[in-house]
C-alpha cells in the first residue's frame, strides 16, 4: 500500500491542454491519531530490539570491564575468581549447531521437495500441517524425547562410529576408553536432538519457496520432455536457491539459540571440543540456563555478556538470511 | 511421446505419466528392499564386526538405494532411473519426517499416560509431594493454572501490539515499513533465552520487580509478538484492495476502513495468527525459566510471588532421579502437547478460509435471509 489514503484518479478526457486535477486528501484528526498509534506500534519493534541490546550491554558491562578482551579468549568459566570467557562455549555451541545442520539439511530439503513436488496431491495439505505442527512442538518436549528415547538408542551407533570410522577420522575418536558413559552426553547427540527441531523449520520454509516456482516454467520444462526430477532440478531448485540458503541459515540461528534440549542432554565442560563423540559439551544458551541461579552480580553480569554475544551472532545470521530470502528471485514476488 | 499428430495417431495417443507409481516401480523397490535386507544382514551382522540397530538401518537404506539403481538400470534408461531414485530418496525423507513426529507424539503420550491417568494429576499441586511419594499424590494443577495465566497475559500484550504493527506495515507503509519488517523477521528468530535474559535484566534486576508470572508473560510477549505480526501481515495483505477502495468511495476515513472493512475481512486469518503465536508461546521454556521463579505450590496470582508453568514443571521434575517424578514430567509434557495440538487444530480449523470467504454457517444464514425476504432472489451458493 502507498502513503495516500485516497485511491488515485486517472484523467478521463484527453484534450491536449488538460492537466490532471491535483488531488489532496485531507487527513482527518481521527486518521492522524490512528496513524500515530500504528506508527508507534511499528516502531516498538525497534524499541524492543534496541532495549534488548542496550540492557544486555549495560548489565554485561561489569563482566567486560573485569576481563577486558580476554572475555573472548578465555576458555574457563570461573566467575568467583574473575577468570571467565566464551572461547570454549561459543565454538562448542557452533559445533552443536553445525552437527545439527549436517543432519538436518539433507533430510529437510529432500522432505521439502517431496512435500512440494512429489507427494500425492490429496495428502499434501496433511503433510504441510504435520510439518508445521512439528515446528510448533515445544522444545522441552524434544528435549524429553531426546533424553529418554533417542539417547539410549543412539549410543550403540555412536560407539560404532567411534570404534570403526573413528580409527581413521580423528574427530570421531573417543579418547576416554570404551565405557558406557563416555558416549552419552556428546555434542553429537545434542546436535542430533537439535537437528530434529530445525528439520521442520527448514522444511516448511523451503517448501513454501518451492511451491512458488512459476507454473509456466514448470510446464515449459515438461513440454521439453523433462522428467519430474529434471523439472525440479532445472526450475524449482534454481528458483528456490536463495530461499533454501535463507532457510538453512535461519535453521542455524535457531540451532545456535536452542537452550533446553541441549541443556538436558549435555554434561557441561569448558574446553573447546575437538572430538564430537566424546562426553561433554556446552553452548552459550545452555550455560545461561544452567548457571543463572548464581546470585552474585559478577556471575550474572558475565551471563548477560555471553547473552549479548549470542544475541549479536544470531542477529547477524538472521539478518543475512532475511536479506538472502528477500534478494532471491523467489522473494521478489512477495516483497512489497 | 508420440510424434506430430495425424487424426489417426491422435486416437492411439496415450497420456504420458509424468510421475506416479505403477506396479513395476513398486516391485523394483520392494525387491531392492528385500535384497538389501538380506545382504545387510549377512554383511553387517555376520561378516563385518558391526552392531547396533541404527547403523543397521543406515546400511540397509544405502544398500536399498544401490540395489534399486541396479535393478532399475536393467529395465529403464538412465533418465528414468534417476527419476525413480530421486522419488525414492525424497519419499523416504518425507516418511522419516512423518515417522519422527508420530514417534515423538506417541512416545510422550505413552510415557505420560501413566501419571496423567490418575485424576489427582489435574487436581493437586506438588506442595505435599516428596521425591519418593507414590504417583497417586501430587499433580500439575498449579502448572496448568500458571501456564494459562501467563499465556493469557502474554496474549493480551502481544496481540494488540502485533496486529497494530502488522496493520502499520500493510496499510500505512512508507519508508519505514521495510526496516520494520526486517527487524520483525530478526525478532522471530531471537533466541528464547535472550528474551528471558532481557526481562531478567530490565524488569527484575533494574526495576526491582520480583520474579513472577507477570515477568514471565512479558518475556513471552517478546517471543510471541513478532510471530503474530508476521502471520497477521500476510493475511492483511490478502484483503482485496477493491474492498478498501469501496470503503473510501463511500467516504469512510482510513481508521474506519481498517477497523470496519480490512480487519473484519481478515478475521479468520488474524485468529490463526494469534493462535499460532499462542501455540508457540505456551511451550517456551527458557524465557520462563529465567523470569518466573519456581514454586511447588499453587499460586494463582501472576503479579506476586513465584509461579510455575508447564514447561518449567517438566524442566524441574525430569531431572529428579525418581521414576515417579519423571512420570509426572512426562504427564505434564503430554498435557502441554495436547494444549499445543488443540491450539494448532483451532488455528487450522479457522484459518482454512481466505479473507472474505464465508463459513458454511454464514452462507446458510445469508441464504435463509434471502429466502425470508424475497423468494425470487437469485441464490449465490450451491
Amino acid at each position: 500500500m502507498t502513503d495516500t489514503s485516497a485511491p488515485p484518479l486517472t484523467p478521463s478526457a484527453d484534450p491536449a491542454g488538460d492537466v490532471p486535477r491535483r488531488i489532496t486528501a485531507p487527513v482527518s484528526t481521527g486518521d492522524r491519531i490512528f496513524r500515530g498509534v500504528l506508527r508507534a506500534a511499528g516502531l516498538s519493534v525497534f524499541l524492543i530490539m534496541g532495549l534488548i541490546a542496550f540492557f544486555l550491554l549495560y548489565r554485561g558491562m561489569q563482566a567486560f570491564r573485569a576481563t577486558g578482551w580476554s572475555f573472548f579468549t578465555q576458555q574457563k568459566w570461573l566467575t568467583e575468581s574473575g577468570v571467565f570467557g566464551i572461547a570454549a562455549v561459543l565454538p562448542d555451541g557452533i559445533i552443536i549447531a553445525l552437527v545439527a545442520l549436517v543432519i538436518a539439511v539433507p533430510v529437510a530439503l529432500t522432505a521439502a521437495v517431496f512435500v512440494a513436488e512429489y507427494a500425492p496431491y490429496r495428502v499434501r495439505g496433511l503433510l504441510v500441517s504435520l510439518v508445521d505442527l512439528m515446528a510448533a512442538i515445544p522444545s522441552i518436549v524434544y528435549g524429553l524425547w531426546g533424553l529418554f528415547f533417542l539417547q539410549p538408542r543412539i549410543v550403540g551407533f555412536v560407539r560404532w562410529l567411534s570404534m570403526h570410522p573413528g580409527q581413521y577420522i580423528p574427530f570421531l575418536k573417543v579418547r576416554t576408553g570404551d565405557i558406557g558413559t563416555s558416549y552419552t552426553s556428546s555434542p553429537f547427540i545434542a546436535g542430533t536432538v537439535v537437528s530434529l527441531m530445525i528439520i521442520p523449520i527448514i522444511t516448511s520454509l523451503s517448501r513454501e519457496v518451492f511451491s512458488q516456482a512459476p507454473q509456466g516454467e514448470r510446464e515449459a520444462a515438461y513440454a521439453l520432455g523433462s522428467t519430474r526430477w529434471g523439472m525440479v532440478r532445472s526450475v524449482v531448485l534454481p528458483f528456490g536457491r536463495g530461499g533454501m540458503i535463507g532457510a538453512v541459515m535461519l535453521g542455524f540461528g535457531r540451532a545456535m539459540g536452542e537452550t533446553i534440549a541441549v541443556a538436558l542432554i549435555i554434561s557441561p565442560k569448558f574446553t573447546v571440543t575437538t572430538h564430537i563423540l566424546e562426553d561433554g559439551a556446552n553452548s552459550i544458551s545452555s550455560l545461561i540456563a544452567l548457571r543463572f541461579g548464581e546470585s552474585d552480580p559478577l556471575s550474572l553480569s558475565a551471563l548477560m555478556a555471553a547473552g549479548l554475544v549470542l544475541f549479536a551472532l544470531t542477529l547477524v545470521v538472521n539478518m543475512l538470511a532475511a536479506v538472502l530470502i528477500g534478494r532471491s528471485r523467489s522473494g521478489a514476488a512477495t516483497a512489497d | 511421446m508420440s510424434g506430430h499428430s495425424t487424426a489417426a495417431a491422435e486416437r492411439s495417443e496415450q497420456r504420458v505419466r509424468l510421475g506416479g507409481i505403477d506396479r513395476e516401480v513398486v516391485s523394483t523397490i520392494a525387491g531392492a528392499g528385500c535384497g538389501s535386507l538380506a545382504l545387510t544382514w549377512l554383511l553387517y551382522e555376520r561378516v563385518l564386526p558391526l552392531s547396533g540397530a541404527f547403523g543397521f538401518l543406515v546400511c540397509w537404506y544405502l544398500g536399498c538405494l544401490v540395489l534399486t539403481w541396479g535393478i532399475a538400470r536393467l529395465q529403464w534408461d538412465r533418465r528414468i532411473v534417476r527419476e525413480r531414485l530421486v522419488q525414492l530418496v525424497v519419499g523416504s525423507s518425507g516418511l522419516v519426517v512423518v515417522g519422527l513426529i508420530v514417534d515423538q507424539v506417541g512416545y510422550v503420550a505413552i510415557r505420560g499416560a501413566h501419571a496423567a491417568g490418575h485424576l489427582n494429576f489435574f487436581t493437586q499441586d506438588m506442595l505435599k509431594t516428596a521425591t519418593l511419594s507414590p504417583i497417586t499424590s501430587g499433580g500439575a494443577l498449579n502448572a496448568v493454572v500458571g501456564s494459562l495465566e501467563q499465556l493469557g497475559l502474554a496474549t493480551l500484550f502481544a496481540v494488540p501490539l502485533g496486529i497494530a504493527a502488522a496493520v502499520f506495515m500493510s496499510e500505512i507503509g512508507g519508508r519505514l515499513a521495510r526496516p520494520v519488517r526486517t527487524v520483525v523477521e530478526a525478532m522471530t528468530a531471537l533466541p528464547s533465552i535472550v528474551a528471558g535474559l532481557f526481562i531478567l535484566g530490565v524488569v527484575i534486576l533494574t526495576l526491582g520487580v520480583q520474579k513472577s508470572g507477570f515477568a514471565a508473560s512479558l518475556a513471552l510477549t517478546v517471543m510471541m509478538m513478532p510471530i503474530v505480526t508476521r502471520a497477521a501481515e500476510v493475511v492483511i495483505r490478502l484483503v482485496p484492495g477493491t474492498l478498501r477502495e469501496a470503503s473510501y468511495a463511500l467516504g469512510a476515513s482510513q481508521w474506519r476502513t481498517v477497523l470496519n472493512v480490512v480487519l473484519p475481512t481478515a478475521r479468520p486469518g488474524l485468529v490463526t495468527a494469534v493462535v499460532l503465536g499462542m501455540a508457540r508461546g505456551v511451550g517456551e521454556t527458557s524465557p520462563i525459566l529465567l523470569t518466573s521463579g519456581f514454586t511447588s505450590g499453587m499460586n494463582a496470582n501472576p503479579f506476586s510471588g513465584h509461579q510455575v508453568s508447564l514447561p518449567l514443571y517438566i524442566w524441574n521434575y525430569v531431572r529428579y532421579p525418581a521414576p515417579d517424578m519423571v512420570a509426572r514430567a512426562f504427564a505434564a509434557a503430554l498435557t502441554l502437547m495436547v494444549l499445543v495440538l488443540a491450539l494448532f487444530a483451532t488455528a487450522r480449523f479457522i484459518g482454512g478460509r481466505r479473507p472474505g470467504e464465508l463459513s458454511r454457517r454464514q452462507r446458510r444464514r445469508i441464504a435463509r435471509d434471502l429466502l425470508g425476504t424475497d423468494h425470487n432472489a437469485p441464490m449465490e451458493e450451491k
